[in-house]
Parts: structure tokens; sequence; C-alpha cells
């Protein structure tokens, strides 16, 4: 008789153990799903654009690859125009000038400045979803 | 006794050509050295989580934090969307990673030093980027030319250089990672001489010696740095061409 109310007691007791580490449980599962949430939203690009170039070294490279990879294209481009259409030296000097203007514009792009080609990430992110 | 710093990138043929018609194929060093890493990453990878254990080991925890810092990065700049893509910017960044840190260590070979290396997998992620653009939003992804709210005259001239902007990515992507391993393993090299210089000259070379000694532990430490860190940029420049051509411009 003593045995069963002690056991009763036990189970009682181990019943509100387990209700209190299920409720614990259901709360950090909560607190999970608000915090992979909160990392589901892609940051604004120039954010992750700054921490990819955390020193200095990095980002003058980066930069001035930019630059050189705008002005490349632009030659190469014209250069391409020109022997195909024989409007030599036309393709070369117009597309030079643009690849001029497309490696500044990768420049600022990468510094931050101006926002990408696609503005407002997080938004069009969470409209697609 | 000087030292030709450009020696160190010189592509060696191990095995004896094999020629098929007009082209010569070896085995070259970097091609060695490209194995070496896809054994080593594999290894890491597959020894990591032979154990499955709830509470990670050592080599475990790595795994799972280059799994977690990817998936991360993969998150913040591609979106959840992005996650379809987790797999191969993991490779790419591992791959990468383990080129840039196993070029650091002494009478190695830098795979990432190649431009032709770094030019097939930003050409890589460039096709990827324009099949699945293409692909996934048809001819909506070439709305990622045309700028929202700009005046329609300028418009035209607008197009052209985005269109160029977005040529000239493979490039940058390349000869970004490209040019910081040739240029840091080149001024190793160039300081390291020094060192052989000026010990030539006897006692008072010694003590000229040590300077560019200490220069050299300090730049192989910002190499390191510099390996990991090219590394990731590799790695969020990839997502950030996928977010593109996930959610193109509207």
């Amino acid at each position: 008789m003593s045995d069963g109310t002690r056991e009763n007691g036990d189970r009682d007791k181990a019943h509100t153990k387990e209700a209190a580490l299920s409720a614990r449980l259901r709360r950090l599962g909560e607190g999970l799903g608000q915090a992979q949430e909160r990392g589901a939203k892609p940051a604004d690009d120039a954010g992750g654009d700054r921490a990819a170039t955390a020193s200095g070294y990095a980002r003058g490279f980066r930069l001035s690859s930019e630059l050189v990879a705008g002005v490349l294209v632009g030659a190469g481009l014209g250069w391409l125009i020109d022997r195909l259409l024989g409007i030599s030296p036309w393709g070369l000097i117009v597309f030079l000038l643009l690849g001029f203007v497309a490696g500044v514009l990768n420049v600022m792009r990468s510094a931050g400045v101006v926002p990408g080609p696609t503005p407002g990430n997080g938004k069009s992110a969470g409209r697609k979803q | 006794m000087t030292v030709d710093p450009i020696h160190q990138f010189a592509i060696k043929d191990l095995v004896p050509i094999i020629t098929i018609g007009h082209h010569h194929f070896a085995f070259t060093n970097s091609a060695l050295f490209m194995f070496v890493i896809v054994i080593l990453v594999s290894a890491l990878l597959i020894g990591a989580t032979v154990p499955r254990a709830m509470v990670p080991g050592r080599l475990q925890s790595v795994a799972e934090m280059s799994y977690e810092f990817v998936a991360n990065t993969v998150r913040s700049s591609a979106g959840t969307e992005g996650m379809k893509f987790f797999p191969f910017v993991f490779t790419l960044f591992m791959f990468v990673l383990f080129a840039n840190m196993i070029g650091l260590i002494p009478y190695s070979f830098t795979v990432t030093s190649q431009l032709i290396v770094t030019a097939t997998l930003a050409l890589l992620v460039f096709f990827i980027v324009v099949i699945y653009g293409f692909w996934r939003n048809g001819l909506g992804f070439l709305k990622l030319f045309v700028p929202k709210g700009v005046p329609i005259y300028i418009l035209p001239a607008i197009v052209v250089i985005e269109v160029l902007s977005f040529l000239s990515r493979p490039i940058s992507h390349s000869v970004r990672l490209f040019a910081n391993m040739l240029a840091g393993h080149i001024t190793l090299q160039v300081f390291a001489g020094f060192i052989i210089m000026l010990a030539g000259f006897g006692i008072a070379g010694w003590f000229g010696a040590a300077l560019p000694l200490i220069l050299v532990i300090m730049l192989t430490a910002l190499e390191f740095l510099v390996a990991f860190l090219q590394a990731y940029v590799f790695a969020i420049l990839t997502c950030i061409y996928l977010n593109d051509a996930i959610h193109p411009g509207h």
C-alpha cells in the first residue's frame, strides 16, 4: 500500500517533470524557429559586400579588378564588333568608353555606394516565396 | 645568389605527354595538387561524418563549422531559395580554401595562382547563373539589365552598360583570386630571397637578414588571412551572382 502511494507520487513527479521538459522543448523550438527566420532573411547585398572586404588590402584588390574587368570587356567587345561589322575603329571607341562606364559602375557597386541591379533584394526574395 | 620569384609557378609534366591530334595532354604538378585537394577535402568530410556523434569530436566540429559557415553565407546573400545551390557553393569554397592553404606549405604548388584554374571556376559560375536564370525566369531574366526608375531616353545606354557590367563579372571574379594568390606568393618569395642575399654578406649581413625574416613571418600570417578571405570572397560573390539568377530585377 505504502509502496503503491510512493509509486504514484513518483509517477506524478515524473509526469510534471515531463510536462516541464516538453514545455521547455517547445519554447526552445519556437526560439530556434525565430532565430532561423531572422537568419533566413537575406541581408542587403551592400552589407554582404562590406563583410566580404574585411581588410583594406582585399578591398583595394577587389575594386581595381572590378574597374579593369569592365574596361577589358568593353575593349574586347568593341574589337569583336569591329571585326564582325568592319566599322573599325568606331566599335572600339564606343565600347571602350562604355566599358569604362561599366567598370566605374562595378566599382561603385562593390563599394556599396550604388545599389546593385536588383534593388531591395530582401523584398524580392520575400515576395517570390 | 638570387631567387627567381616566378619559378614557383612553373608547370611541370609529371607523366609523359599523350598526344591526341595536335593537342598535348600531360599529368602536371597542377593536376596532381588538384587531386590532392579533392582527396583531402573528401577525406576530411567523410572521415568527420563517419562517427555521427551527438557531441562532435574535433574533426566533426571542423566539418560542422564549415557547413554552418557556408550555409549562413548562402542564406544571407542568396536567401533560403539559394540553399539548393549549397552543394555547389560548398564545393567551390572548400576547393579554393584548400588550394590556397596547401599553397602556403613550402615547396608545394598553388593551384589558384594559375589564371586558367580560377577562370574555369568563375566561368562555371557565370554559365550556371545564365542558364539557371533563363531556365527559371525565361525572358524575365533579362529584366536584370533594365533597372527600375530610369528615364526612357537614357535606357538604351544603361542597358548596354549593365550588359557590359554583367559580362565583366567572370573576369573580376577570377582575376581577384588569381592576382591575390600570385602577388602574395611573389612577395613572400622576394622577401625570402632578401634573407639569402643578405646572409651572404657575413656577420653584418646576418643582422640585416633578421629584418626581412621578421617581415616574411608577418607576411606568412597575412597570407593565411588572405587565403581564407579570398576563398570566402569567392564563395560570397558566387552567392550574390546566383541571387541574381534566382531573383532578377523587377
